[in-house]
């Protein structure tokens, strides 16, 4: 059991949510890009600079994804891992993510909708709900944390 | 080079003729030089040090060896008159080949197997202006990844598929620039003066997000790129889609490398920001961990 003192707090918390905005991404690309294919690989409204936007976005995922692991474990090897202040940062980076994703990524640089030969508004709602709804408990959580 | 200039020319030109005897030489040069070099090196560090060279750097190398192998032989060659199989011998080329050598660290393995002067000699090129500079991260991934834009954006790649020499200079230019890239990103070989994290991520993040780039580019114009490549837009949107996910795969596995030999560093470093990330994530200058 880690002792309070070598706790720390806010790097439980950022590390927790570099690997939210990870985790987000990867299922974003798996489930929604792979197995249900409803997002498109490249969608033909979409303009050069968005193009290289979502490319780095796309590259720091990645990145981020596997250097949170890293953070993490360097954490619970010096007994610093709070939990309740890596679970917050984890609902803040899953919530952020999906919420950037729903209204940055599909609605301003429109690289691809969520669904396509359908009605977008219930699903766009239903994306970003979901995603504030993450963000809010993982706001609460992190209030909750501290202390 | 008689011999492997054919096999490219077949490679291209698509000939009706079944891959010949004459067309594994060149990867079984490879194989061969690659990993009987290196496992000659390994005796020789057991035999100098009196202890094993590592078995995991072993298996990695002779992994890259045999990649490398793989790509330029008939197996991929029956395939690379397609863009698809042409993207994915890149791949092997280019990144995962490379990245599989650079982790099998053959200068320190040399360092270890060999005379103190030819040592000293080796570390003094290291030393270099000239080495720092070519070897600099940003150097390396203008070279690695700006070759592939200079390859596709422009009439080369159709040159490449009508001259031998060139395809084989493109082949060249893929495994040395992918080796150096990686390299300098992660690589477990004593480097002087080698940038902190910061600027291997950043730089990390920047390729491949050009990369990424590149990948969509050619899927969106599929039509129109490569200039002169005579690929149907079909052909040409599978192999863009190759050329990202590929290269996810490859920033995926340096990235790895690379945050696992900080991981390792850090257990030395216990004070909170002392780490190395600083510069990255704190806006603070690089406490310069040097790999």
């Amino acid at each position: 059991m880690p002792s309070s003192d070598t706790l720390d707090r806010p790097r439980s918390l950022w590390v927790c949510a570099l690997i939210g905005i990870g985790l987000m991404a990867a299922v974003d690309e798996i489930v929604f890009h792979q197995i249900l294919a409803w997002h498109h690989f490249y969608d033909r409204s979409t303009g050069d600079i968005a193009l290289m936007s979502d490319g780095l976005l796309h590259a720091a995922e990645l990145v981020i994804l596997v250097a949170g692991l890293f953070l993490f474990a360097d954490l619970r090897r010096k007994d610093a891992l709070a939990p309740r202040s890596a679970w917050a940062g984890l609902l803040l980076g899953l919530g952020g993510f999906q919420l950037f994703d729903g209204i940055i990524n599909h609605k301003v640089l429109r690289l691809h909708q969520v669904r396509y030969d359908v009605d977008t508004l219930p699903y766009d709602l239903a994306w970003n709900g979901a995603g504030l709804a993450l963000l809010l408990v993982g706001v609460v959580l992190a209030l909750r944390s501290r202390g | 080079m008689h011999l492997s200039v054919a096999a490219a020319a077949y490679a291209h030109a698509g000939h009706d003729h079944g891959p010949t005897v004459s067309d594994w030489v060149l990867p079984l040069l490879v194989l061969a030089v690659g990993a009987g070099g290196y496992l000659l090196g390994a005796a020789a560090y057991a035999g100098r040090r009196h202890r094993d060279w590592s078995s995991w750097r072993t298996a990695s190398w002779l992994a890259g060896v045999v990649v490398i192998a793989t790509a330029l032989s008939p197996v991929l060659a029956d395939q690379a008159a397609q863009a698809r199989g042409h993207m994915v011998q890149h791949l092997l080329l280019g990144m995962l080949g490379p990245l599989a050598l650079v982790l099998g660290a053959p200068v320190t393995l040399l360092l270890g197997a060999t005379s103190s002067t030819l040592g000293r000699r080796v570390t003094r090129i290291l030393r270099t202006r000239a080495f720092h500079l070519l070897s600099h991260p940003v150097t390396a991934a203008v070279l690695n990844v700006g070759g592939m834009f200079v390859l596709y954006l422009t009439p080369l790649y159709a040159l490449a598929g009508r001259e031998a020499w060139v395809h084989h200079l493109v082949h060249v230019h893929f495994l040395a620039a992918g080796y150096l890239f990686a390299w300098s990103i992660a690589g477990p070989d004593p480097a002087p003066r080698r940038p902190g994290m910061g600027m291997r991520v950043g730089v990390l993040v920047l390729a491949a997000a050009a990369h990424s780039y590149l990948g969509k580019l050619l899927y969106a114009r599929a039509g129109e790129l490569p200039p002169g490549a005579g690929h149907t837009v079909a052909e040409m949107e599978t192999a863009a889609q190759w050329m990202y996910y590929g290269g996810d795969v490859t920033e995926l596995l340096l990235a790895a490398a690379l945050f696992s030999a900080w991981y390792r560093r850090a257990s030395t470093s216990r004070r909170p920001g002392d780490d190395g990330l600083g510069g990255l994530l704190g806006g603070r200058s690089d406490t310069g961990q040097r790999g």
